[in-house]
């Protein structure tokens, strides 16, 4: 690892109202580890996640991606980076190949890279015969994967995954993390958050959020040394139940 | 446990089941708090703007004169013309061929020319003529400015003759009823009041069950042990009480604001809005089992309904000069029928007795409309 | 300019797959546009009139025939106490009743003057009015005539005697038709363009991939006109049809030709679709886009001088239409297809919907804000 920073962030928070969502939190991504994100519901992952990704303002703190300020240069932010949320959103009546020609376009890719792209993912993904389907008449497992390829479509520097492989079965999950494991070996930055820590294990380094607030942040390995903890589960109910708030 | 025992238990859980459907609906609608301002707010605004602006009387409008004569029997003549309540006589032309440049900057609706022999004409033979020119475009007005132009000309008239006494004298005594101020608002209160119910009820059930189709939440409720068609009725529940409310501040208004009477039965005039209401949810279950998103329901239930609505319920048009086909279209209008009876009871203050007819299409139509639904959504759902 | 094009290839991809929309889109306005102009026949004709005849004498049969032969009246009941009449004015069988005293005919003949009584329903204040007038004017004709079967009037009339003879141009037939069609295409152009853009946003707000788009580095304004764009095509393409119609069904050919209309209705329609997008990004659900949407159509549609004169509501009433594009579209139709203005005549509506359509557009793409 470069040890290259590619997301820092210093005491940022956001408030709704009186009620603080992200209170403080402070760390630093590496360019090209696989970054887990993990809290119970409620802890404040997907609101820390958006304002990093230019979609929701932050109230206080610091932070840059790819170099960019999330206040100021949001709109260049978008240009590096890719997003995938957890509630499947390309569109359902259009089909596989319009959404990724859309994709592409937007980002400003020329038409052969589009075109060679679709191709190679189709491939990958298995879905030559799915190419002219409605993407809503396609099953939730595949509309996963197909968001995932979506989201890194036009080859960001980072990816944002929330909460990705939710209501996804096992195998799939697997055939999902394989997806992950390419993309970061061909350089991209996967910034994940997750309840599975079976899935937990599979990261880099990972932070566990309690609150609002960044409770614990290292590689699995360490964490569960610190906490004397067998698995990563344990590590994170130990940290768990000091919540206060529950999620809903 | 005794058959009949076990039953009762069934029924009583049902409507338990029921009441906590409702409630789940109320607390939909109660923490939106936008749409439901929006839904109490809206018939008010509209009452007060219409009940105060839409009227088919005809007045201030502007007029041109061309006056060739340009005396003293000409000038006060159009004193007489700009001080009628009817007429604000904007131009003063100068010769013919501007008349029409006038009404093509579409400001002028009639041109009063007085012929340079006006005077004389008068002095010398006791007979003289002035030529009115409408601009026919919109006929209605033009056929309006007419007659009072015309009215105004002959009062004219009759003060010139120094109403001298002829024989054989037939006079006119003339009497308005109901509405001797002759107010826009007592046509047209009773008709913006079905449209604003019908509108609201029929567009807001169509398109909240259409709503949970769209976003599966529909699903999870039929798996729920209550039938289906209770589920369907429950969610029309809290928009029949939000109605009621709207019809209270309808009738507020009415009252109050605008000034218009109930001069019927208070009691009567609830009860048949909340028919009309019932009517108007009916309609939108129905929309609401045919339509497969949101924005379908939305285009039956209101840009299908809106326009028929304000041109075949009677209280813009007069239903009697429609061709027959339309006249029998006009029919299935439900707003039609409960346009004749807030007439009736809340401004002539006839009883039951006269309405019966209008409240037993009504009611024959609700039950046509829930019938329909319900079967509707059963064919669905097997 | 390239990312538009993805866009726009999106949106027109989205339309035409969703054929339930698009045949209402097309069906409604045709259909409403046959059936409802022959409703709005608004010409005072066929009022119902109860007479109570107490008299019974030859004047008083003489002067029913005369008012039932006028074509303006009918007869509905013939009663002898007013109270009958009055029940047939309650159950909506007549609309006017004339009351015929007792010794009618023995007062205007042995006293020189007789009274007749008049009272009409006046819910419909405009309706009552010119009903009993024109019933006025048939009994001071009558009157006429009965005093010529007495006296023989000198020719030199004593009675001053003003003449007033009318005309209506643009429309000498009184063809309302000519009036009421093109305005109710305006109005359906206005409802269908407002209310698909209207929902357009907020639909993708509520399903979702609005997010998706708000994370790329896509432009406001790109994303705005890529939504404008399609709805404008379709909103001309409804309008072609509408005037398709109008020129088969009721033989109307703007005088003032179609370039004039089309030039209109391309601003007017930005203007349109720009208020529909505006109140999209306003709106949080789908149902409350339709409620807002609704609630201004409704002003737009009762205020936009179709149906009732701008001129004779309130001030402030007035000062409301100002701000209603519907009102600008429907003078401008009635100019173009009546009168034949042609562009240089509309310069100011033109003018003032093309402030609207900026406005209205920048205001949208302002509003809708790709972070929370």
């Amino acid at each position: 690892m470069l040890n290259e920073k590619i997301i820092t962030v210093d005491h940022l928070t956001k408030r709704f109202a009186a009620f603080t969502a992200v209170d403080a939190i402070t760390f630093d991504v590496y360019k090209g580890e696989i970054f887990g994100f993990l809290g119970a519901n409620g802890a404040g992952k997907t609101t820390a996640m958006r304002m990093l990704c230019g979609l929701s303002m932050p109230t206080s703190g610091k932070a840059t991606v790819a170099g960019f300020d999330v206040y100021t240069q949001n709109e260049q932010i978008k240009k590096n980076i890719g997003y995938m949320s957890q509630k499947f959103s390309l569109y359902e009546d259009l089909t596989v190949k319009e959404n990724m020609q859309l994709y592409g376009g937007i980002y400003g890719k020329s038409n052969q890279f589009i075109k060679d792209k679709t191709a190679f993912i189709l491939e990958q993904l298995h879905l030559k015969d799915e190419a002219n389907k409605l993407v809503g008449s396609l099953p939730l497992g595949w509309k996963q994967k197909l968001a995932f390829s979506v989201a890194i479509f036009h080859e960001p520097e980072i990816v944002f995954l929330d909460e990705p492989t939710g209501g996804v079965d096992p195998v799939t999950r697997r055939e999902f993390w394989m997806m992950i494991y390419e993309a970061a070996a061909n350089g991209i930055t996967i910034f994940v958050t997750t309840h599975y820590m079976d899935e937990a294990e599979y990261c880099n380094r990972v932070s566990i959020m309690v609150d609002g607030k960044v409770e614990a942040l290292d590689t699995p390995a360490m964490l569960k040394q610190q906490y004397q903890s067998p698995t990563m589960d344990d590590v994170f109910l130990k940290l768990a139940r000091k919540a206060t708030r529950s999620g809903d | 446990m005794k058959p009949q025992q076990h039953n009762q238990s069934k029924t009583g859980a049902a409507r338990r089941q029921f009441f906590s459907f409702v409630k789940k609906e109320l607390l939909h609608i109660w923490r939106d708090k936008r749409t439901l301002f929006i839904l109490l707010g809206m018939p008010v605004v509209q009452i007060i703007i219409f009940g105060f602006a839409l009227t088919n009387e005809v007045k201030n409008s502007k007029i041109a004169v061309l006056d060739q004569s340009k005396d003293a029997a000409t000038s006060s003549l159009i004193a007489e013309l700009n001080a009628s309540r009817y007429f604000d006589v904007e131009e003063n032309l100068t010769s013919y061929k501007e008349i029409e440049a006038a009404f093509k900057k579409g400001k002028i609706k009639l041109a009063v020319v007085l012929p340079s022999q006006f005077s004389e004409d008068l002095k010398h033979t006791n007979k003289a003529s002035v030529q009115l020119i409408a601009d026919a475009s919109d006929p209605n007005v033009a056929n309006t400015l007419t007659n009072y132009a015309t009215a105004v000309v002959m009062d004219y008239q009759d003060r010139v003759t120094n109403k001298q006494r002829l024989p054989y004298s037939i006079q006119v005594e003339t009497r308005m009823l109901y509405n001797p101020q002759l107010k826009g608002a007592y046509n047209f209160v009773p008709g913006v009041m079905a449209m604003v119910l019908l509108l609201v009820c029929t567009m807001m059930t169509a398109i909240t069950i259409v709503r949970e189709k769209e976003m599966g939440t529909m699903e999870i409720m039929l798996v729920s042990p209550m039938r289906p068609q209770m589920v369907v009725i429950a969610k029309a529940v809290p928009y029949f009480l939000l109605s009621s409310i709207n019809i209270a501040s309808i009738l507020l208004l009415s009252v109050f604001a605008l000034e218009v009477p109930i001069n019927g039965s208070l009691v009567l005039l609830i009860a048949e809005s909340l028919l009309f209401t019932l009517v108007s949810l009916s309609l939108g279950l129905l929309i609401s089992s045919a339509a497969g998103s949101q924005q379908v329901a939305m285009f039956i239930s209101l840009v299908a309904l809106f326009l028929p609505t304000v041109m075949l319920s009677g209280f813009m048009f007069p239903i009697e000069n429609m061709p027959f086909p339309l006249r029998m279209v006009s029919n299935i209008v439900p707003a039609k029928w409960f346009y004749i009876i807030v007439r009736s009871v809340m401004i002539k203050g006839v009883g039951l007795a006269a309405v019966w007819k209008e409240t037993l299409i009504l009611t024959g139509m609700l039950l046509f409309l829930l019938t329909v639904a319900i079967k509707r959504f059963k064919i669905r759902l097997q | 300019m390239r990312t538009l094009k993805f866009l726009l290839q999106k949106e027109f991809r989205q339309i035409f797959r969703d054929p339930a929309i698009l045949r209402i889109i097309f069906m409604m306005p045709v259909i409403q546009l046959i059936i409802l102009p022959w409703a709005a026949d608004y010409e005072i004709k066929n009022i119902k009139l109860a007479v109570t005849d107490k008299d019974h004498s030859s004047y008083s049969q003489k002067l029913i025939s005369k008012i039932t032969s006028s074509g303006y009246f009918q007869l509905t009941a013939y009663e002898n106490s007013y109270h009958a009449s009055l029940e047939k004015i309650e159950d909506d069988e007549a609309d006017l009743i004339l009351e015929i005293p007792a010794s009618f005919e023995k007062q205007l003949v042995k006293e020189d003057e007789a009274t007749l009584y008049l009272a009409g329903n006046a819910i419909n204040g405009v309706k009552g009015n010119l009903g009993s007038a024109y019933l006025r004017s048939i009994i001071q004709d009558f009157n006429r005539e009965v005093r010529l079967e007495w006296i023989q009037l000198p020719k030199f009339s004593p009675q001053t005697q003003i003449e007033v003879t009318s005309s209506n141009w643009f429309n000498a037939l009184m063809n309302y038709k000519y009036f009421m069609v093109p305005g109710i295409l305006v109005l359906l152009l206005t409802m269908v363009g407002a209310n698909l853009t209207a929902i357009n946003i907020v639909k993708e707000k509520e399903i979702g991939t609005i997010e998706q788009i708000n994370v790329t580095p896509v432009q406001k304004v790109h994303f705005i006109i890529a939504k404008l764009v399609p709805f404008w095509i379709l909103g001309l393409i409804v309008l072609t049809l509408g005037l398709l119609i109008s020129r088969l069904f009721y033989g109307i050919l703007p005088a003032g030709g179609f370039l004039t209309i089309y030039v209109f209705a391309a601003v007017y329609l930005l203007a349109v679709l720009g208020l529909g997008l505006l109140i999209s990004t306003y709106a949080a659900t789908q149902q409350q886009a339709m409620l807002i949407s609704f609630f201004l159509m409704m002003i737009f549609v009762l205020l936009g001088g179709l149906y009732t004169s701008i001129d004779s509501m309130p001030v402030w009433a007035q000062w409301i239409t100002r701000f209603n594009p519907v009102s600008y579209f429907i003078e401008v139709m009635r100019m173009v297809v009546l009168k034949g203005s042609g562009l240089s005549d509309i310069k100011q509506q033109l003018g003032t919907m093309f402030i609207f359509a900026v406005v209205l557009n920048s205001w949208a793409v302002i509003n809708y804000r790709k972070r929370s």
